[in-house]
């Protein structure tokens, strides 16, 4: 009888562990350069002028990035605030209705317009309301960035309902309570922890969204708080001042993408806080 | 003789194109437990979710026949007040996991937008944990989520949820079927405390349990009512010989 190899096994068995950790690490490496990194660049600028300032023209010393702060802000209640009521209740319609013509064709366009490439989406968005409305907007950005909205909140509820044992649902209508009261206030209650984590991740997802904001939001220098008029964002601005010729204006790019940066790494773990936090034990 | 409260006649439900109940025709006593005995796939839960109207959820489900309730069709009543008249606890506890054990117990007037005031809520809360025998061990922490419990003390807070709507009939689908036997025990005697105030039906496939806490027993086999008659009778001297054959653990 030949002698089992467990050396060998163990060697194996071994390197194996070695080449998934090796490799792991090398994925968290790319965030940890591009946090140093923009870090590094980007917080000199930082100050409290900076972020309470509105940008000067060329020559100047000094400027903010107070209009982008808003306009993001701006942007992205406008598009929460279309895409969440959607975006949820169509996430309830597949979540409940699993079989049929309409759930598959509501399914087919939620995956086709989660692979449509943004500056497409931005150009719909164009075409849709700059156009009609005979002016770049907040709104017409906001729209964008809904649409790119869309996909990430109605999977994330339907995925998170669809985790809701039937016999929640069971124990409310058997207390005499209506079908869409049992939905609201029993199923959608109990999944809000997960709903509200697909929200904050799509939220992150398009808060450095530039190319749908070119021909909708538009960019801006001066200060503005109407949403039919257009507005800076912070990526428009990282866009504009890093594509211009002037080290003054790179500068300010630098710090931008810093905010940006810091905004959605805080978005992030934020959500990671409510999903702990607010998690439903069944 | 009793009274009847619950009259069921002619009454056959289907799945699509099976036949899971089969003209059943019972009669259940008021303020009795009547427990509904039988194998698995028998029929047993069907019968009573077609008793509060919880069958009909199933889109494939059918029904034929009628079922009365101190003598109205509830065939013929919006399903939302039969369940509020017809209680039910399943069998796996299922408090509400976002909502504390005093909401829990108001669930049914909280979810269906019935205002009460503090002193009413108090009342049932309180009321509703004793007759579920829960109140002293969940005095003190009344506003802890309702998952904190353990298995027992859950399936007592679904019973107190039941109760907390007056119903005039409670339905236990295998109440026990998914805890441990002291806990078991603890709320067989809750049962037996319980009939004085409303009307249970028990399903169940434990025998011994049919036999130690119920009135009446309905043997069920294959979606057909074999027997009815008190439990004394139908654990001593059953008149059908599949009801002797089940009994004496020949099958199921």
């Amino acid at each position: 009888m030949r002698e089992f190899p467990v050396r060998r096994r163990i060697l194996a068995d071994k390197s194996f562990k070695v080449i998934i950790l090796l490799l792991s690490f090398a994925c968290i490496l790319p965030m940890f350069f591009i946090l140093f990194f923009i870090t590094s660049k980007g917080i000199s600028v930082i100050n409290w002028s900076f972020l309470t300032r509105l940008p000067k023209p060329v020559g100047e010393a000094g400027g903010g990035i107070l209009n982008a702060l808003i306009g993001t802000f701006m942007l992205i209640t406008v598009s929460t605030l279309l895409s969440v009521p959607v975006g949820v209740f169509t996430g309830i319609f597949l979540s409940e209705y699993r079989k049929g013509k309409l759930v598959y064709l509501v399914r087919l366009s939620i995956e086709t317009l989660q692979g449509i490439p943004s500056i497409v989406i931005g150009i719909i968005a164009y075409v849709w309301i700059v156009v009609p409305m005979g002016s770049f907007s907040a709104l017409s950005g906001g729209v964008a960035l809904a649409l790119m909205m869309l996909p990430v909140i109605i999977t994330a509820t339907e995925e998170t309902l669809k985790l809701i044992p039937d016999s929640l649902r069971e124990a409310s209508l058997a207390l005499g309570v209506s079908y869409p009261r049992t939905i609201l206030k029993v199923v959608l209650l109990s999944g809000l922890s997960g709903i509200l984590t697909g929200i904050l991740l799509s939220v992150a997802r398009v808060a450095g969204e530039t190319a749908p904001l070119l021909f909708t939001a538009f960019g801006s220098p001066f200060m503005g708080i109407n949403i039919l008029k257009p507005v800076n964002t912070l990526p428009l601005m990282i866009f504009n001042y890093a594509t211009s010729p002037y080290p003054e204006w790179h500068k300010l790019a630098w710090g931008a993408s810093f905010v940006l940066i810091v905004f959605v790494l805080g978005i992030n773990l934020f959500t990671k806080l409510v999903t702990r936090r607010w998690k439903v034990q069944f | 003789m009793e009274s009847t409260i619950l009259k069921i006649e002619q009454f056959s439900a289907f799945y699509g194109a099976t036949t899971v109940l089969k003209d059943i025709k019972l009669s259940i006593p008021e303020n009795k437990i009547t427990a509904i005995m039988g194998p698995s796939g028998c029929g047993k839960s069907t019968l009573i979710r077609c008793i509060n109207r919880m069958h009909e959820l199933n889109p494939d489900a059918t029904v034929s026949g009628r079922i009365f309730l101190d003598g109205e069709d509830i065939y013929a009543t919006d399903p939302i007040i039969v369940r509020r008249q017809i209680g039910m606890v399943f069998q796996k506890p299922n408090p509400f996991p976002t909502m504390s054990i005093y909401e829990n117990v108001i669930a049914g007037y909280q979810l269906n937008g019935i205002h009460l005031s503090k002193d009413e809520k108090e009342k049932i809360v309180t009321d509703s944990l004793r007759k579920a025998a829960l109140w002293d061990e969940v005095k003190e922490s009344l506003h802890r989520k309702g998952t904190f419990l353990s298995g027992g003390q859950q399936q007592r807070l679904c019973i107190a949820r039941a109760l907390a709507m007056r119903p005039e009939i409670l339905l236990l689908d295998e109440p026990t079927s998914a805890l441990d036997p002291k806990a078991t025990s603890h709320i067989e005697e809750l049962i037996a405390q319980l009939k004085n105030n409303v009307t249970i039906m028990l399903v169940t496939h434990n025998m011994a349990q049919a036999a130690r806490v119920s009135d009446y027993t309905a043997f069920l086999y294959l979606g057909e009512l074999i027997e009815f008659g008190s439990t004394g009778t139908i654990f001593t001297a059953p008149k059908d010989k599949k009801t002797e054959d089940y009994l004496t653990g020949k099958f199921g």
